[in-house]
């Protein structure tokens, strides 16, 4: 076990270091940081775009850029954008923001995923199967963005409404400036009526596709064998349920949601554009893309896919955990 | 554990007591085609520390009868009947009622060792937890001693390391005699062993046996022993009750159906299979076609189509289980006193040849739909002179044919 | 020579009752019984027979339209049912009826595409992993590994915002599904890793058949389900990601439309023309939703011991 650890740790470092190659190609090849330059009127001369060229180190050899980018992420220095902040703080404090909703939706889709396609499972062609399925499939069939318009233009706004004041904000992740006058409750209670929302409406999609999946692993255990060994062994079905069924139905849904973790920052984005967060997804798509920012698209990009690679290594170590016949092979 | 043993055994005080009966149970399925009835009317008794065998081809319900006693069929099915443990009625208790007999009571041992273990939890795990359900005083240590201890008697070696390993890390055989040591784990009066050797490699198959043997020692239990192959049942059990279609087609004592089979069923089932006490030259006589469908049947005898013995009234009615011999032998065919009076073997009427290409060509050796019963003799005849140039030598066959009467009319002789 | 026999005694015109007493039910191949389930299953022929109305009328109803779907009108964001538009009309007074034909049929085309890509690939690179192991595995696994450390919709907006001019319906297919198939790859993968330890791989095995041939004959079938399962979370998953696009402002440009750029442009008009919200909404709703049903059913007729658990 200690051993496999190992194993994945470095084949996770070795993969991080890999995709921060994939990354830094991928926006150089893609991202150009002259084009506002270019399309400047009148057009400036060449000399100066070579100028600039130089200046941002673009003429240099691509392994050469790459090397220099990684050294300085190394040394936590993420360079600076085109106005010359640097990235790196400016990053984190928008991580900071986007993994409150992250963490919270997350936390809430997989307890909603496995209880509800463990309940599915066992009641499977009850009523209670029939309406979780119909909600998971509406959810699933959703764009994350729609739902979020309807739970905020036509659920959240109309709640406000009726109850005559705002308890739950449909904008921003934060009142502007209670950081600097709010004590720490304030600042709790204010930060979690911005969080409410964005959670539901994260977490729904999220959560639908999952209990699927929770749903169809449990199925496929629970018409196992050793299912009814253990009944015939004298357990109830409820412990067996949970015993061997869940525990073992278990096992390929942690693979899943550590995938999916992927698919939650590609969601945050577009749950953030709705929500008006000025977390992650607002600072890629404005900041970064929007200006050509090459520093702070690669930074983004670097920060996401540490986070990616580490729930990988986390879900494989959950498997080894979770399944002898892997950990001990 | 020994005041475990203690009240089990002051149970046993009434050995005359029927443990397990088994009255009129039918099962039926709902599937896309129809409702499929797999069990049909079955009954048995089971008494204290008998070995009862259930016989018969793939589908022919006895599978599903030990599930339904153990109540672990599926909730889409339907049961009738009785089930009595002890007097007391199974059918229509709760799961939790069943689950304190289940183990306890009535343990069972499953088809395919391989799939029987949870591959998640160390086989010591598993062997502890039956008994833990069963008795929340016995402390995890003891448990778990009490799980090596098992391990041992079952033959697993270094029983005291290999209970913490998992069940991916044993051979097949190994992780059956895991599941024999589980059902024995609570000294349990019933076993059911479902087909217990079907998925072992045949040098394994012997020792599985052997251990099944020595748990049924052990704990002094009942045992029903269901399995298609023959070989198994005439060294190990009491009693055979033969299925066919979901039927019971013939009871008794195992002298009873193994020499002096009354069904053409039976017959052909153990003329299908090479004997070591049938002298060299026996012949191995298949059934032709198989089971038939059991969605909408006909009526009649369910073997018709098949048997050789077939005539036009076979096809009116299903035939009863009649008393033939004593009054613990019973078979189902209608023909019952006839072949008493002939003592027809396999080789006399099923055809040896193994071609069996179509169910028509089956058919022609006996199941036309005469509208007279032809006489056995006849049959007999008209087969012996069919198969003669065939097998070539019929002087031999003769001399075959004359020791197994002599057997048949002469067990205990040999036994 | 026992054979012979058998003819001899068999005479030809006996065919007659026995045949029919043993088998009342007819035999059926497995398609023809994963047939009869999926016709059985009321879900999903409900959402086929859905979806086919969502695409007959999509594209045939255009041609017998009053309106194309680029066509201005001086009806500028006028209600559902006024001046002859049925669902209204956006700020240019195009028509939403028109123009939601119009991106159902961009959006099925761009989802087949995907599915057809990324299915192909992610199926070839899951069973070379998962049937070969050892280093092709790990080559394989590690680069899915890699790629799968951008966030998928994040990949296609970094290259979207950078290549405007791609942005047509077959680019945007093009972007999905060059992205879209490894998590396909890893499903194959596991599906074969535990699939070729069982009995009938190994027996395939030993009777000599060729790689390929195990393969596509046995582990390619009985991974079907989940293959199917993909293709219609994939097929849907595409519609959806095509809307996501739009709404971050990647999506299909210039003159032409796509059902993902009008739900897109109906969010941001939720308050003020609730109609341009809706209408595309509930459409993009029905359609993913009916193609999914039609992928339960389709796994439900092919693995029907998932229909026996209690």
């Amino acid at each position: 076990m200690l051993l496999y650890s190992i194993r994945r740790l470095l084949a996770s470092v070795l993969v991080l270091i890999a995709s921060s190659a994939l990354v830094f190609v991928l926006t150089a090849q893609t991202v150009d940081p002259l084009s506002v330059y270019r399309t400047r009127q009148p057009p400036p001369s060449p000399i100066f775009i070579a100028q600039k060229r130089a200046e941002l180190g673009l003429d240099k050899p691509i392994l050469q850029r790459y090397w220099d980018w990684l050294v300085g992420v190394l040394h936590g220095d993420f360079g600076n954008n085109i106005n010359g902040v640097p990235v790196g703080p400016v990053l984190f404090q928008k991580l900071g923001v986007t993994s409150r909703m992250v963490a919270a939706a997350m936390l809430l889709a997989i307890v909603l995923a496995v209880v509800v396609g463990v309940v599915t499972a066992v009641r499977k062609n009850k009523a209670s199967d029939y309406v979780a399925t119909i909600i998971s499939y509406i959810l699933i069939a959703l764009p994350v963005f729609w739902f979020a318009v309807l739970l905020k233009v036509f659920v959240a706004i109309k709640f406000n409404e009726l109850v005559g004041r705002t308890i739950l904000y449909t904008a921003s992740e934060e009142s502007p400036g209670i950081s600097t006058y709010g004590t720490a409750g304030e600042i709790f209670k204010d930060r979690f009526q911005h969080l409410v929302l964005p959670t539901i409406a994260l977490a729904a999609i999220t959560y639908a596709a999952w209990s699927r999946f929770q749903r169809a692993s449990m199925l496929d255990v629970m018409s196992s064998e050793y299912m009814r060994f253990a009944r015939a062994k004298g357990l109830p079905y409820r412990k067996v349920l949970l015993k061997h069924g869940l525990r073992n139905a278990l096992i390929p849904t942690t693979t899943v949601v550590a995938l999916g973790i992927g698919a939650i920052f590609g969601g945050a984005i577009i749950t953030e554009t709705v929500f008006n967060w000025n977390g992650m997804g607002r600072y890629l798509t404005q900041d970064g893309l929007g200006q050509n920012d090459i520093n702070v698209v690669t930074g983004w990009l670097i920060v996401s896919a540490f986070f990616i690679v580490l729930f990988n290594l986390i879900a494989d170590l959950l498997y080894a955990v979770l399944d002898p016949r892997i950990r001990l092979s | 554990m020994s005041t475990l043993i203690d009240a089990t055994e002051q149970d046993r005080r009434t050995p005359t007591d029927a443990l397990l009966e088994v009255e009129d149970l039918n099962v039926r399925f709902p599937t896309e085609d129809g409702v499929v009835h797999a069990v049909r009317g079955v009954s048995f008794t089971m008494r204290p520390g008998e070995v009862l065998g259930i016989v018969g081809e793939s589908g022919s319900g006895k599978s599903v009868t030990s599930m339904a006693v153990m109540g672990l069929l599926p909730g889409s099915a339907q049961i009738t009947g009785s089930v009595k443990f002890r007097g007391r009625e199974l059918l229509g208790l709760s799961d939790r009622q069943l689950s304190a007999v289940r183990g306890k009571s009535v343990a069972m041992v499953f088809q395919d060792p391989m799939t029987s273990l949870d591959p998640v939890y160390k086989i010591g795990v598993q062997i502890a937890e039956t008994v833990r359900q069963h008795d929340k005083s016995v402390s995890r240590q003891a448990a778990r001693a009490r799980a090596v201890d098992l391990l041992k008697m079952v033959g697993i070696p270094n029983a005291q390391d290999r209970i913490d390993a998992y069940p991916h890390e044993f051979s097949g055989g190994m992780r059956q005699r895991v599941v024999i040591a589980i059902a024995m784990a609570n000294q349990p009066e019933v076993i059911i062993a479902d087909e217990p050797t079907t998925a072992l490699d045949v040098t394994v198959q012997a020792q599985v046996l052997e251990v099944l043997k020595t748990a049924q020692e052990e704990t002094g239990a009942a045992t029903v022993l269901i399995t298609h192959d023959l070989g198994v049942v005439a060294g190990m059990v009491d009693r055979v009750l033969v299925m066919y279609a979901g039927r019971a087609v013939e009871k008794g004592t195992v002298e009873d159906v193994f020499y002096r089979a009354r069904m053409p069923y039976s017959i052909g089932l153990l003329g299908s299979m090479p004997r070591i006490d049938a002298g060299e030259k026996q012949r191995l006589t298949p059934i032709k076609g198989s089971p038939p469908s059991l969605i909408n049947p006909p009526p009649g005898c369910p073997f018709g189509p098949r048997c050789p013995l077939h005539y036009a009234k076979c096809d009116e009615q299903e035939p009863d289980l009649l008393p033939v011999d004593g009054a613990d032998h019973t078979a189902a065919c209608i023909r019952v006193e006839e072949i008493v009076k002939t003592e027809v073997a396999a080789e006399d009427i099923f055809s040896q040849d193994s071609a069996d290409t179509t169910l028509a060509a089956a058919s022609a050796i006996g199941a036309g739909a005469e509208d007279e019963a032809i006489p056995i003799e006849e049959i007999v005849a008209q087969h012996t002179d069919q198969d003669a140039p065939a097998t070539g030598g019929a002087s031999t066959v003769g001399a075959a044919r004359n020791d197994e009467a002599a057997a048949r009319r002469d067990p205990e002789a040999r036994a | 020579m026992a054979t012979d026999v058998q003819q001899v005694t068999a005479p030809p015109a006996i065919t007659e009752t026995p045949v029919e007493r043993e088998f009342t039910v007819e035999s059926r191949s497995q398609t023809q019984q994963a047939l009869r389930r999926f016709m059985h299953n009321r879900l999903a022929v409900g959402g086929l027979v859905v979806w086919l109305v969502i695409l007959l009328i999509s594209f045939i109803y255009p041609h017998f339209y009053g309106f194309t779907f680029s066509q201005q009108s001086d009806a500028l964001s006028v209600g559902p049912g006024t001046a002859g538009h049925p669902f209204g009309t956006d700020d240019l007074g195009r028509d939403l009826l028109a123009r939601m034909m119009r991106g159902i049929q961009r959006s099925t085309y761009i989802s087949v595409l995907f599915v057809l890509i990324a299915g192909t690939l992610g199926v070839t690179i899951g069973a070379l992993a998962g049937y070969f192991g050892r280093w092709v595995d790990n080559v394989l696994m590690r680069i899915v590994d890699i790629i799968l450390t951008v966030p998928i919709l994040v990949a296609i907006i970094v290259i979207a915002a950078n290549f405007p001019s791609a942005r047509s319906p077959l680019g945007i297919a093009l972007f999905i599904a060059l992205l879209g198939w490894m998590d396909l790859a890893r499903i194959v993968r596991s599906t074969f890793l535990s699939l070729r330890e069982r009995e009938y791989v190994e027996a395939a095995h030993a009777l000599g058949a060729s790689n390929r041939r195990i393969i596509l004959k046995h582990l390619i079938p009985n991974s079907l389900g989940q293959i199917i399962v993909w293709a219609t979370l994939g097929a849907a998953a595409a519609v959806i990601t095509e809307a996501a696009l739009s709404y971050l402002g990647y999506g299909v440009q210039g003159s032409d439309t796509s059902l993902g750029s009008l739900v897109a442009i109906g969010a941001q008009a939720a308050e003020t023309r609730p109609w341009l919200f809706y209408f595309p909404g509930v459409a993009i709703l029905l359609i993913v939703l009916s193609i999914n049903l039609i992928g339960d059913g389709v796994r439900d007729a092919f693995d029907p011991s998932a229909n026996r658990v209690r």
